[in-house]
């Protein structure tokens, strides 16, 4: 136990004696999360809209209205024909078109029935998909009116209201959404790389093999090399917690210490996985690039920018192996729900599963000799 | 001068685990955009509340399940229950039919389908929402159709534009392609320069008899190569695999990705320059590139939508105009005339980058 | 001489790296606080011999006792007993010549009371206390070495192993080195030192050459020189890499 107390002794003069460090540890997550945390987001503010009206009828302009009155669509421009729309959309100046067809509104009266047709660049397929259910929402809500205008017998519009409320979030925040995601990106960036990089460098400047010649053990070294990491990363989340409270207005609603708890466990598991990319590589390149690697898969398939639901049922299996989906998952429930122990045990206890594996399988894949 | 590039060849394949890395990336990326991840929302569980059970009730459950939108986590049997399940992760919505629905419908207030939706994933609750509004919506108009009562219909026709099948690995594979060509080209030729300063190798090269000029042509060449075979690579799963249609000129996209290699060599050489050890080179490229590559490009993430700081910033990301010019070529078919533009910025900024490396370059032999 | 017990015992020592033999059935033994030298050109297979008796490497076959333990099989044991420098500088130039000491005799277990005595005894016999706080990477490549012999000697070991530890030295510090060695080893410490200057090899009590793989030569530098009549252990070096 002395023995280790003196490798953390080493472990945290050194981290701390390093200029570049510091920034690398303290400054750059900070920046990560207010930088992150604007972009990495797939909302949608204002769609640009361009209108192709072929009636110009009053009736066609209440439907224009409609759009422009919303927030969600700014009308950039009003075109003759399709060709002209078409062009706009394809130099990238415009996102959406409507062409209300010629007779609109007499269609409306005669045939009861009238088309428009929606036109959406698809590239960005997420996008697209809530750019036309907006969309149709508000031609839908402009047909409801209409109804009403129409046929003043019936009196209502329809017989059944939806009226949906949004728990947790009621103003569809999406910064309150990435925010916690976020957190747990940033400390998996730290422990992953510093993990990894660490053993490695002592690798390529041959203190390693001093440390070899010694009769320390594997699981002394180990654990000296783990912990100075695993408190910078907690001391990261403390802060990125901070800064969510402060500049972002997110609190923690469940309780702090069970968040605490539970990014101890995970941190454990991620160091050890860049603990165990170290003892395979032998210069910190190749480490960097497995690190790299692995975090890109890791959090592509984490559910950080894409629900988990949506995806194949095989890559869903693949994901109970990705402790980044466990963590981020639950540190949603517990910042933005207020989710307790009995919401989050079956998760922490597959975590810790991990966690306690992946720690054995490092000290095992160490090698004092060759 | 071959002999050069042959030991440089020798260096990258020697060290076969960044081989892999190099060449199973690509790979790896474009399968996970293509067939994991994606922004559509099928399967979403949902609990049911149902104060009423009726007829009707049961009508519009059953048009929801069916909808391919969700699937049924449970009936729940009172309020309390509500946030149990959303605080459980195990639902994203809870619908709930108010008491004698079926009855109330034919008041003039009509009945009352409360949608309560977990906006901790404010996109998902969003979706979710107008999908159910959408079915229940399309229900009663149909009764009203049934009771002769609905005069009017307004009908909607969508076209998805360049992409009709909405496929998320569409907007992925430019993406994709521009952060492994800036990935091979900068980061790699930055690292492995300065490898060479920091062991010393630079300099018995720098006396050798070969010029300055070859021995960084030397030093990029492979990566060149290197890059073109990634983005071969990429291409062929793309149009092979996922069935993604080339619609422009195939010489005018490799014309205009060579530029952009040359680009990103330039600009390694020039963190090379910058840095005096490998671990700076790559800090330096991991945070001064690779993120503001994969964040500000528009690459996942649409530009437009971001603070205007920010988007001023994404003006001087060259992967923000390559993407651009990629998906003109891939996705819409158009040809220069449509991101002349867009290219010249890239010619500039690879003229700026050789320039300021060689500047710098000069300072230090003197 | 007086009769001394062995404290390394090699016997048909094999290392197979592929088809390539490192160490080809090498066979001796080094006695209790003797001054060995283990000569050989590059590529001859001393620093693969060496990293096997440090319990760095496992032999392919064959047996290695070294301080009373088969380092096969007890490679923790052996390291407690033993010290090693290796030809590639190893201390942390990111630490200070004090942090240096104290993780070193963390590690060997060395209490906090008698890592400070060693530290202070080996800062005053090198003159260097005055450099106790200064980062490593401030301190010239001679001081280095010297400071990396004591930190492989801090805890007393039985025996202690330097690889090279003279390349690349300037001709004072050299000298200095050596009487760090006669010093250490008439402490009772067994010093078993690799090095290709033949000049140090005249200084060990007795010397084997190595010789692609196989120990070629064996015994004090002056039976070597009467072996093979040669002037020096230069001319009986180029005598047998011939």
């Amino acid at each position: 136990m002395r023995k280790l107390l003196y490798i953390l002794q080493k472990e945290f003069t050194q981290v701390f004696r390093d200029k570049a460090m510091l920034p690398i540890i303290f400054i750059i997550p900070i920046v990560q999360l207010l930088v992150l945390s604007y972009t990495a987001t797939f909302e949608i503010k204002q769609v640009r809209l361009v209108v192709v009206d072929h009636d110009r009828t009053p009736e066609s302009r209440d439907l224009v209205a409609k759009f422009s009155g919303s927030s969600f669509y700014k009308i950039t421009n009003q075109v003759v024909e399709y060709a002209a729309a078409a062009e706009l959309l394809k130099k990238g100046k415009a996102d959406q078109f409507i062409i209300i067809e010629p007779k609109f509104a007499s269609h409306l009266v005669t045939d009861r029935k009238a088309n428009v047709q929606l036109i959406t660049d698809a590239i960005n397929g997420s996008a697209a998909s809530l750019m036309s259910a907006y969309a149709t929402a508000i031609i839908g809500e402009y047909n409801r009116e209409i109804v009403v205008a129409i046929t003043p017998l019936a009196g209502q519009s329809l017989p059944i209201r939806v009226e949906p409320s949004y728990w947790y979030n009621p103003e569809l925040n999406y910064i309150t959404y990435m925010v916690p995601g976020i957190l747990v990106l940033l400390v998996t960036i730290i422990g992953l790389f510093l993990g990894s990089m660490n053993l490695v460098k002592e690798k390529e400047i041959g203190t390693i093999e001093q440390i070899n010649v010694t009769p320390i053990k594997k699981y002394q070294f180990i654990a000296g090399k783990l912990i100075p990491f695993w408190v910078i990363a907690n001391i990261d989340l403390a802060i990125g917690l901070l800064l969510a409270y402060f500049v972002f207005k997110i609190p923690v609603i469940g309780s702090v210490w069970l968040l605490f708890g539970v990014a101890s466990i995970y941190l454990v598991a991620i160091l050890s996985i860049g603990l165990v990319i170290s003892t395979l590589t032998n210069t910190m390149q190749q480490a960097m690039f497995i690190s790299w690697f692995f975090l890109v898969v890791f959090i592509l398939m984490s559910g950080l920018f894409t629900p988990i639901e949506s995806m194949p049922h095989w890559a869903q299996i693949i994901d109970y192996a990705n402790p980044v989906a466990y963590f981020i998952k639950i540190n949603r429930m517990i910042m933005l729900k207020g989710s307790g122990w009995p919401d989050i045990q079956n998760e922490v206890v597959i975590l810790a599963g991990y966690a306690a594996l992946l720690f054995t399988f490092s000290i095992w894949r160490y090698r004092k000799t060759v | 001068m071959w002999a050069f590039v042959k030991k440089e060849f020798f260096h990258i394949f020697r060290d076969y685990r960044s081989m892999v890395i190099l060449f199973g990336m690509p790979i790896v990326m474009v399968l996970l955009f293509g067939f994991a991840i994606t922004n559509d929302i099928n399967n979403a569980k949902i609990g049911i509340l149902d104060h009423s059970k009726d007829v009707v009730t049961r009508d519009i459950i059953q048009k929801l399940l069916s909808s391919g939108y969700f699937e049924l986590d449970s009936y729940l049997k009172s309020n309390a229950e509500i946030e149990k399940l959303f605080k459980q992760g195990r639902v994203k919505e809870v619908v709930v039919f108010e008491r004698d629905f079926a009855r109330k419908m034919a008041e003039s207030n009509g009945a009352s389908v409360q949608v309560i939706l977990d906006a901790s994933e404010p996109n998902t609750a969003n979706m979710l929402s107008s999908y159910t509004g959408a079915i229940i919506n399309t229900y009663s108009m149909e009764l009203m159709k049934q009771q002769m009562k609905i005069p009017v219909s307004i009908q909607v026709e969508n076209r998805m534009m360049y992409n009709p099948e909405v496929k998320s690995v569409y907007m992925f594979v430019p993406g994709v392609i521009t952060v492994l060509l800036m990935l091979v080209s900068a980061m790699m030729t930055s690292i492995s320069i300065t490898r060479e300063k920091e062991l010393g190798t630079m300099e018995a090269l720098l006396v050798s008899p070969l010029r300055p000029i070859q021995i960084i042509l030397g030093k990029v060449f492979p990566y060149v190569l290197l890059s073109f075979t990634n983005l071969i690579v990429i291409l062929l799963l793309a149009r092979f695999v996922f069935l993604m249609p080339i619609q422009g000129s195939l010489v005018l996209l490799l014309g205009e990705s060579l530029l952009f290699i040359m680009m990103s060599l330039a600009l390694g050489i020039l963190i090379s320059t910058i840095s005096k050890t490998q671990q700076q080179a790559m800090l330096l490229s991991m945070f001064a590139l690779m993120l503001p590559t994969i964040l500000l490009s528009g690459f996942i993430f649409p530009v437009e939508n971001m603070p205007l700081v920010l988007q001023l910033v994404s003006h001087l990301m060259p992967s923000k105009w390559f993407i651009i010019i990629v998906k003109n070529i891939m996705l819409k078919g158009t040809g220069i005339l449509y991101f002349w533009k867009e290219t010249l910025i890239l010619i500039v900024m690879t003229l700026l980058f050789i320039g300021l490396s060689v500047k710098k370059f000069k300072i230090r032999l003197e | 001489m007086t009769e001394r017990g062995n404290i390394i015992e090699v016997s048909h020592l094999v290392k197979k790296f592929g088809d390539f033999t490192a160490n080809d059935d090498l066979n001796f033994e080094v006695k209790k606080g003797e001054i060995f030298g283990f000569l050989g050109a590059n590529g001859a297979g001393k620093t693969t011999a060496i990293k096997i008796l440090c319990g760095l490497s496992e032999p392919t076959s064959g047996i290695a006792l070294v301080a009373g333990f088969d380092v096969g099989k007890y490679p923790d044991k052996v390291k407690e007993r033993i010290g090693y420098m290796s030809q590639r500088f190893s201390l942390y130039n990111d630490l200070t010549v004090k942090e240096n000491f104290r993780f070193y005799g963390g590690i060997y277990g060395l209490s906090s009371a008698a890592i400070k005595e060693r530290t202070n005894y080996f800062l005053e016999k090198l003159e260097m206390e005055k450099t106790r706080n200064v980062v490593l990477s401030e301190i010239p490549l001679g001081w280095k070495q010297k400071l990396a012999f004591s930190v492989a000697i801090m805890h007393n070991p039985q025996v202690v192993f330097l690889d090279e530890p003279t390349g690349g030295v300037d001709p004072i510090t050299r000298r200095q080195f050596w009487e760090m060695i006669y010093e250490t080893a008439h402490h009772g410490t067994t010093v078993f030192v690799t090095t290709h200057y033949m000049d140090e090899a005249e200084y060990c009590e007795r010397v084997s050459i190595m010789n692609e793989g196989r120990i070629v030569a064996l015994g004090t530098p002056a039976q070597l020189k009467e072996k093979y009549q040669a002037q020096s252990m230069n001319d009986v070096f180029i005598k047998i890499a011939r």
